[in-house]
């Protein structure tokens, strides 16, 4: 009797084990063949024109997305350029000055951003600048794009800061640094590859967004001048050309996806990389 | 107020030899004055944000409130020819899409979490949460792609045809296959929010304490029995944390869901049906928005979206800081 319910025991410990090993079999299937599916259909529709040449008119075959790519870049400098400074700073006076009532504010603020939907964030930045500007702009994809970076950004770094010894500080200071020194030339530092981290991280995120940009940064199909004029973007394009009833938009449609995809991933991969070198050295 | 009074952490003064002449003691007061100053005013600029994009969506969305009123919660015609609006339909698309993706993300998401936590090995345990990190990383646009040519013609020919054969007497699974629809947009969905469970109820399940397992296997259970028995009942609150921040993620999804759900405005009880989400009826119609009231229509649903996925955020939150605590 006991030997039998023994039997069963271990026939269900096997069996529930060998379902778990499924579900992560089966997940990591999807990853791979997602990869694999955009990389075959889009490096077939890849070419040298994709990167050099402008979108061609509905009918013409053949042209590219220089712009939106170079539009993509834009976005992602001006994203960094208005979140980081936000989130760096947050970070530092989270970590080294937040242990009070201002500092949980704050982290509580950040925390909202974060789980606000991407498209609530184009809004947000369609009501504070396309509507007093009154048109679409570089500039309003930019700031929809940079306060999706802030979150990220400012915790991240609180995070790595916290994890410098409070020796450090205390030796800086021992040796008659002020305090601000102390934080920029030391503390910073020695967080340095965790920051970075955070922040490659919150590019690559914000990087493959389209919904913020619809009615913000809108698209072009022109190289576009100044940070006051619609713009492009690569994530935009991928939509704009895969719902299109155009054989040949829904090929460069694949091609823009795997360059996307590449972006996005070796971003991603770059960055994990950086702190696994930076937390084992 | 003095400089000094507002760094009360530092109550010493760097030895007078050491310093040089220009770096008095009151200048390097200064110093940390204006840096702390300097990181404050940017850490309640984030404050500011978030309560600036709370009174932004409020503020821009005053025209469809004072038209509507609550009544728009509840009503579902939706005609932008009559300017005659109402939310229901896209309140009812984004739930029951997000529940879908829930039922189906949460049971793979805690095999996955119990096979990484307790089956593989660490080496395989952290490649493989590398990997399945990755699948939270690929753009929703790109999703949305592959739902459009892979997913939905499969919907369309192979599974929603089977489901209807083998499951058809129930209304869920009635009607015609048009391979778009709530259970595309639910598939995506969960393969999209698996990520979140898995990632973050593995640090959960990695913390449990040893001696509540070993103690379970001391009494003769099997590696599964102690799994079910001490590790999820204590993982239970983690667990659940994550799955609450992934369905935040899931109610606020945008592109992917816009191209694969069939965008029509419309309750039907089966799966197969198109519908709509309160995210894709802003990504689709907020620049064909003609009049005032349309816009501040669409900006109201966002607003709704807003304060729902806070809401979602903050039970999330508030799990995952109680096992931070206790």
């Amino acid at each position: 009797m006991i030997s039998h319910n023994y039997q069963r025991r271990q026939w269900v410990n096997t069996a529930a084990f060998s379902l778990t090993a499924g579900c992560a079999i089966f997940t990591l299937a999807i990853l791979f063949f997602v990869l694999g599916y955009v990389t075959f259909h889009g490096a077939s529709s890849l070419s040298l024109d994709f990167f050099t040449k402008l979108p061609k008119p509905v009918g013409e075959a053949g042209g590219g997305m220089a712009n939106a790519i170079a539009g993509t870049l834009k976005l992602l400098l001006l994203a960094g350029g208005l979140g980081i400074p936000f989130g760096l700073m947050g970070g530092i006076y989270l970590a080294e000055f937040g242990d009070n009532k201002i500092g949980f504010l704050v982290r509580y603020a950040a925390d909202v951003i974060n789980g606000v939907p991407s498209i609530v964030m184009g809004i947000f930045a369609y009501t504070i600048i396309v509507l007093p500007m009154g048109h679409f702009s570089t500039l309003a994809g930019g700031v929809a794009l940079g306060v999706m970076l802030i979150p990220i950004t400012v915790r991240s770094t609180e995070e790595f800061m916290k994890l410098v010894p409070n020796g450090v500080r205390e030796a800086a200071l021992a040796l008659g640094l002020p305090e601000w020194k102390m934080i920029c030339f030391v503390v910073l530092p020695t967080a340095i590859k965790g920051v970075l981290t955070g922040n490659l991280l919150a590019m690559s995120r914000v990087a493959g967004e389209t919904a913020p940009l619809l009615f913000t940064a809108f698209g072009n199909r022109y190289w576009s001048s100044g940070w006051l004029n619609p713009i492009s973007a690569l994530p935009v394009m991928v939509y704009t050309y895969a719902i299109a009833p155009y054989k040949d938009w829904n090929q460069q449609a694949w091609a823009a996806a795997l360059v996307l995809l590449m972006i996005v991933l070796s971003a991603n991969i770059g960055a994990r990389w950086i702190m696994r070198r930076g937390l084992t050295s | 107020m003095t400089p000094t009074t507002l760094t009360p952490q530092i109550d010493f003064q760097p030895p007078t030899p050491m310093s040089h002449s220009e770096t008095s003691g009151n200048s390097i007061r200064l110093g940390d004055w204006i840096f702390r100053g300097l990181t404050l005013l940017f850490a309640l600029s984030i404050l500011a944000i978030a309560a600036g994009m709370a009174w932004q969506l409020f503020h821009s969305s005053v025209l469809a409130r004072r038209a509507f009123g609550w009544a728009f919660l509840g009503k579902k015609i939706w005609d932008p020819v009559a300017e005659n609006f109402g939310a229901l339909t896209f309140i009812y698309g984004t739930l029951v899409s997000s529940a879908l993706a829930l039922v189906i993300a949460v049971p793979l998401g805690i095999g996955i979490v119990i096979f990484l936590a307790e089956l593989a090995p660490r080496r395989l345990s952290e490649t493989c949460s590398f990997l399945i990190e990755l699948l939270a990383a690929i753009p929703s646009v790109v999703y949305g792609l592959i739902g459009i040519f892979f997913l939905v013609p499969l919907m369309r020919q192979v599974v929603q045809p089977t489901l209807a054969g083998t499951l058809g007497w129930l209304p869920l699974f009635q009607g015609p296959a048009y391979g778009v629809g709530m259970l595309s947009a639910g598939i995506v969905l969960a393969i999209m929010i698996v990520p979140f469970i898995a990632t973050i109820s593995r640090e959960v399940l990695l913390s449990t304490p040893r001696e509540l397992k070993e103690s379970a296997m001391a009494l003769g259970a099997t590696h599964w029995e102690v799994v079910r028995m001490t590790v999820l009942p204590y993982a239970r609150a983690g667990i659940l944390g994550s799955i609450f921040l992934a369905l935040g993620r899931a109610l606020g999804e945008t592109m992917a869901v816009t191209m694969v759900i069939g965008n029509r405005p419309d309750i039907s009880a089966s799966l197969f049906a198109p519908g709509y989400t309160m995210a894709a009826v802003i990504a689709n119609e907020f620049t064909e928005a003609t009049s005032d009231l349309y816009v501040h229509t669409l900006i109201e649903i966002g607003l709704i979206l807003f304060v729902i996925t806070i809401l979602v955020n903050g039970i999330a939150r508030l799990m995952l800081l109680r096992l931070k605590t206790s």
